[in-house]
């Protein structure tokens, strides 16, 4: 079987978590890759006096590892202080998928990070 | 007829590699031993500079490139070798179209091209246009993935200047009726110029640039078994004549004075600096190679590879196939989607059994939004392609649909 495709992956791809929208967002964000043709949007609910991420959604259309590495970020980022989630690097999110990428597949594993960021920075 | 493994005993990738099983032809071919022998002889035996030396190893290079520049010119039906110009790729080669053609364009003129293009055919004409202020056409497809030649002739007019467009596409596979096309182009406006894009034409049947009628036609090496960085643009030696140079520089002059210069004429004035001799000199060997085969040869199995491939595909549920369906109205190329499976998904684990096809959206951005997808995943053949080479895809391509059910 391949490494990639191991049954949490395509659990998150068949199943996505937090997967829609939230109806009064605090901050949104999204973000594609033009030559994958993948498209994400996260939509975030913030709690702002404890700088804590109550609920995230997020929508998309994309391959396995893009849509996966979303699905599996939101329940990372769910209950979060805001700082935590800013200092969050590849390597974390590598950890969380625990799947080795090739160069090509990384910039697909690493597009939720960036839209999160994204979100996060579009607060201040 | 062709007997894929029998040609894959010359191709040692194939012996490094033991079960590659290569579908990204349209991308670039893989090399015989011939061609890597007769590069590699030019290191060995006579790596000397071009048309510097009074000695006998730079004469001997010289003569070995320029006796490429014969080979190429009968080979697609040139007039002389006077028209071949060695460039670095397909690409290159219609930037120094575009570059040279485009000094002369004036507001008023107008380009027309295909939304079938590979980029390399696209941006180039499209960033002319812009930055000229000139009116940029772009021709439909029919919804078999032909060139809607209707929309296409609609577009020429006594304005259009240069019109541009591929031989054969390299998503959808479709051989455009280059020769018919550009009779009807040239009934509605002799004067204007048309290039075709022969990247994915070349290697694959017989091409005869005069009968055609067109005015520029282009290739690239690396996609006809011959070494990377090697690309040839034929031209009308009229037209090469009056065309400036591209570049500017050592080998592409006859005497340079401190306040001029004056040039060599073609093709040697637009090749400036020291050329990819070893790659010219392999180039050759790819064209003997296909000579040898005999491209009527070529050209029928790649019909053979690719009706069998049709056929198999077309029983995968929820595959659909892009381009025309008849055989005999496409190269050895096909693209493909299959539900709710992202393309880059099917490349990975097909890559996973040695499967090497593309994936993505090949170059043809403008052809994947017409077609409102954003990639898809193509399989290519080519003269080492076999029937077992298909029955893998095929198996590999039923695992990515267990793998995603
Ligand atoms: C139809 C077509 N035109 C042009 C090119 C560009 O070729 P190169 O990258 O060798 O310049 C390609 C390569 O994929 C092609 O398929």
């Amino acid at each position: 079987m391949d490494d990639l495709y191991r049954e949490q992956i395509l659990d998150h791809y068949k199943h996505p978590r937090n997967f829609g929208e939230l109806d009064h967002p605090s901050v949104a964000s999204s973000d594609n890759l033009v030559s994958c043709g993948d498209q994400l949007s996260m939509q975030l609910l913030i709690e702002a006096k404890k700088q804590i991420v109550t609920d995230i959604r997020f929508q998309g259309i994309g391959c396995a590892i893009s849509m996966s590495s979303a699905s599996m970020l939101t329940e990372v980022v769910k209950g979060k202080k805001i700082h935590d989630l800013q200092t969050l690097t590849k390597d974390d999110i590598l950890k969380m998928l625990g799947v080795k990428l090739t160069p090509t597949r990384l910039k697909c594993a690493l597009l939720s990070l960036e839209v999160l960021h994204k979100a996060l920075n579009n607060m201040k | 007829m062709i007997d894929g493994n029998q040609i894959k005993k010359d191709f040692p990738i194939y012996r490094h590699q033991p079960n590659l099983v290569y579908l990204d032809t349209t991308a670039t071919s893989l090399k015989p031993q011939q061609v890597i022998d007769k590069e590699n002889e030019y290191y060995t035996k006579y790596s000397a500079n071009i048309f510097r030396g009074i000695y006998k190893i730079s004469e001997k290079a010289t003569e070995e490139y320029e006796r490429v520049r014969e080979k190429i010119a009968h080979f697609i039906g040139a007039k002389s070798a006077g028209e071949i110009v060695f460039v670095r790729n397909a690409t290159e080669a219609i930037n120094l179209v575009a570059a040279g053609v485009g000094k002369t364009l004036k507001t008023g003129d107008e380009i027309v091209t295909t939304i079938m293009e590979h980029h390399s055919n696209f941006v180039p004409w499209q960033q002319r246009a812009l930055k000229k202020h000139i009116a940029y056409h772009v021709s439909r497809i029919t919804s078999e993935g032909k060139l809607d030649e209707k929309d296409l002739l609609g577009k020429i007019n006594n304005k259009t200047r240069m019109v541009a467009f591929t031989h054969v596409s390299n998503v959808l596979g479709t051989i455009n009726p280059v020769k018919t096309l550009i009779k009807k182009i040239k009934a509605k406006n002799p004067h204007c110029l048309i290039l075709v894009d022969g990247a994915q034409a070349a290697a694959h049947f017989k091409i005869d640039v005069r009968d055609l009628g067109c005015d520029f036609y282009v290739f690239s090496s690396h996609k006809m078994l011959g070494p990377t960085g090697v690309g040839v643009l034929w031209g009308r030696y009229e037209l090469l004549d009056n065309m400036n140079p591209y570049q500017y520089g050592g080998e592409m002059i006859s005497a340079v004075y401190v306040d001029r210069t004056e040039f060599k004429d073609p093709p040697h004035k637009f090749e400036a600096g020291t050329p990819h001799i070893a790659g010219v000199i392999g180039l050759g060997a790819a064209i003997d190679y296909l000579r040898v085969l005999g491209m009527d040869k070529v050209r029928q199995h790649e019909i053979e590879m690719t009706s069998y491939a049709l056929k198999l595909l077309r029983s995968l549920k929820g595959l659909k196939i892009y381009g025309p369906q008849n055989p005999e109205n496409r190269g050895g190329v096909i693209a493909f989607t299959i539900e709710r499976i992202h393309a880059h998904d099917i490349a990975q684990i097909l890559d996973s059994n040695n499967i090497c096809i593309r994936a993505g959206h090949h170059c043809a951005m403008p052809l994947h939004l017409s077609l409102d997808v954003a990639s898809t995943a193509r399989a290519s053949f080519y003269v080492y392609t076999t029937k077992e080479d298909i029955d893998a895809l095929v198996k590999g391509l039923k695992r990515v649909q267990e793998i995603f059910a």
